[in-house]
């Protein structure tokens, strides 16, 4: 029911979008100046670092930069999942004692990168490597196909469409325009999702996420820490973490990803059901990927997620407020997503999402999924 | 489509070498765990379903079906990457051929069979093509 472990703040950097002028680590500090800003704490109560997508050594660059010798750190990287995961195990960390205010953050320049010829994050190249070795020889070496695939196979199993799919884009971008930090704000139409060129067969382009730059933090400490703290207390309600497999083709069912488990889980430890959430942040690195979280977390049955985002429920104003800041497909991207579901999540339970604003948000469920659908990371957080 | 395989690069890895070097005979040989009776993979010293590394390696019929598909069209030909699933079991990534690369010409559970296509650097690679009506 209660764990007693808060979240105190959550941020992005001072910009994101298109950032040439700004390094990935530089947007790690921004963000964690804001979050812990937005906490009331200063950077030397940090006591434990969470990070990843940076560097070989993520956790020791990121501390050396922030000032921070941090007893408690980790850098598990799982895919965009990671930082929900981050959050699962600082909420773990924080109850036995081992740290105090706990630090998770994210930096990614991976639009701008590509403009100085820089890999986006580390990459290994040792063709004896088994995706090098099973499937990038085939063409599946970035998600696109990887998740192209899953979703060929949910269309043929459940009669999942390209209109379905084509929902989920429109609706996110709805709530994008509602978003001042969202980078695509142009309302879209199913017809024009539809008429987007195919990226990668089930997919057009406007199923796909965006590629910015951007950098976003969030603070963990103690609910009885948070309380003197003068700001919202966000609680963590139930967290969990759980990994299936690293290449598409060895993903056991590919209509039913990892988010099962996890959804499960975390309701569990919670003590509440999908019918009790009032708002959902679910990754979206395609409008596939939220489908069918959807359908594994229990928000409908397997094979029903097409009807249930039909007719624009999840837009806003629809009886299912979902990706309310406008997501990976709408409002930002930068290649690991999992943190700015936190951080709306955060935002909407502590109500400071202005024109976005879900009435009476208090019980808000997030769900990263990293890798080709092969982590996921859940976290149920309530407003106390 | 013959374009991007003969282009992406392949070394075959050291637990891999039997299926590369039947590749080149132009056989489908996998892995297989005698302690499960079961293929499986991709090869790796131990069987991923039970731990044990009592394993052999055995010929495949090279039939199976279409898992699931894409069309990609990041390159000048577009090209249908597949999940074949084969009768004995374990999936594999592949491509296919011989079919237009076009969503309306493939389908999921469609029959495919082996074939293999020589890489100008000496190295056959599997790929898969509809099963001819005698095979199915």
């Amino acid at each position: 029911m209660s764990t007693g472990v808060a979240v105190v703040g959550a941020a992005e950097a001072d910009e994101i979008g298109v950032v040439p002028h700004k390094s990935a680590v530089q947007m790690h500090a921004e963000a964690a100046a804001n979050a812990l800003a937005h906490a009331n704490l200063s950077l030397t109560a940090v006591d434990a670092l969470f990070t990843c997508g940076l560097d070989f050594m993520p956790s020791l660059l990121v501390a050396e930069y922030l000032g921070l010798r941090p007893r408690y750190a980790n850098s598990d990287s799982i895919g965009g999942s990671s930082f929900v995961a981050h959050l699962h195990e600082a909420t773990r960390a924080i109850r036995t004692g081992e740290c105090e205010v706990a630090l998770i953050t994210h930096g990614e320049t991976r639009r701008s990168n590509r403009k100085r010829g820089v890999s986006p994050r580390p990459a290994h190249d040792d063709p004896w490597l088994p995706d090098w070795q099973w499937e990038r020889i085939y063409g599946v070496q970035a998600p696109p196909p990887a998740y192209a695939l899953a979703a060929t196979r949910h269309m043929h199993e459940y009669g999942t469409t390209s209109e379905h799919l084509a929902e989920i884009a429109v609706a996110t971008r709805r709530w994008a325009a509602l978003n001042p930090m969202a980078y695509k704000r142009q309302p879209i139409t199913v017809d024009d999702v539809l008429s987007s060129p195919w990226l990668v067969y089930p997919f057009h382009q406007l199923d796909c996420c965006l590629v910015t730059d951007s950098g976003g933090a969030v603070v963990l400490t103690s609910t009885g820490r948070a309380r003197s703290l003068g700001v919202p207390v966000v609680e963590v309600l139930g967290s969990a973490v759980a990994l299936s497999h690293y290449g598409i083709s060895q993903m056991p069912d590919l209509t039913r990803t990892p988010a099962a488990i996890t959804g499960a889980e975390a309701f569990r430890q919670a003590g509440v059901t999908p019918a009790d959430i009032d708002v959902a942040q679910l990754y979206d690195s395609f409008t596939y990927t939220v489908l069918v979280t959807l359908e594994d977390l229990g928000f409908c049955a397997k094979g029903e997620g097409g009807d249930f985002v039909s007719h624009q429920r999840t837009a806003p104003g629809g009886e299912f407020p979902l990706n309310t800041s406008g997501g990976g497909l709408s409002y930002n991207h930068p290649g690991m997503f999992g943190m700015y579901l936190m951080i709306e999540a955060v935002r909407q339970l502590r109500g400071e999402c202005g024109q976005r604003q879900v009435a009476g948000a208090e019980l808000a469920l997030v769900n990263g999924i990293g890798g080709y659908l092969s982590s996921a990371a859940t976290a149920i957080l309530g407003k106390v | 489509m013959t374009g991007m395989l003969n282009a992406a690069p392949l070394s075959p890895a050291p637990e891999a070498r039997p299926f590369w070097e039947a590749a080149n005979r132009h056989e489908l040989l996998l892995p297989f765990c005698v302690t499960c009776q079961q293929f499986f993979f991709y090869p790796r010293p131990l069987c991923p379903r039970c731990g044990t590394r009592d394993l052999d390696w055995r010929r495949c019929s090279g039939q199976g079906r279409v898992y699931t598909y894409c069309v990609q069209y990041q390159t000048a030909v577009p090209f249908v990457t597949v999940i074949v699933e084969l009768v004995e079991g374990p999936r594999l990534m592949s491509i296919l051929v011989d079919v237009a690369p076009d969503p309306a010409a493939v389908r999921c559970d469609m029959p495919v069979e082996v074939a293999f296509v020589d890489r100008p650097d000496g190295q056959s690679l599997p790929v898969f093509r509809p099963a001819s009506p005698v095979s199915r």
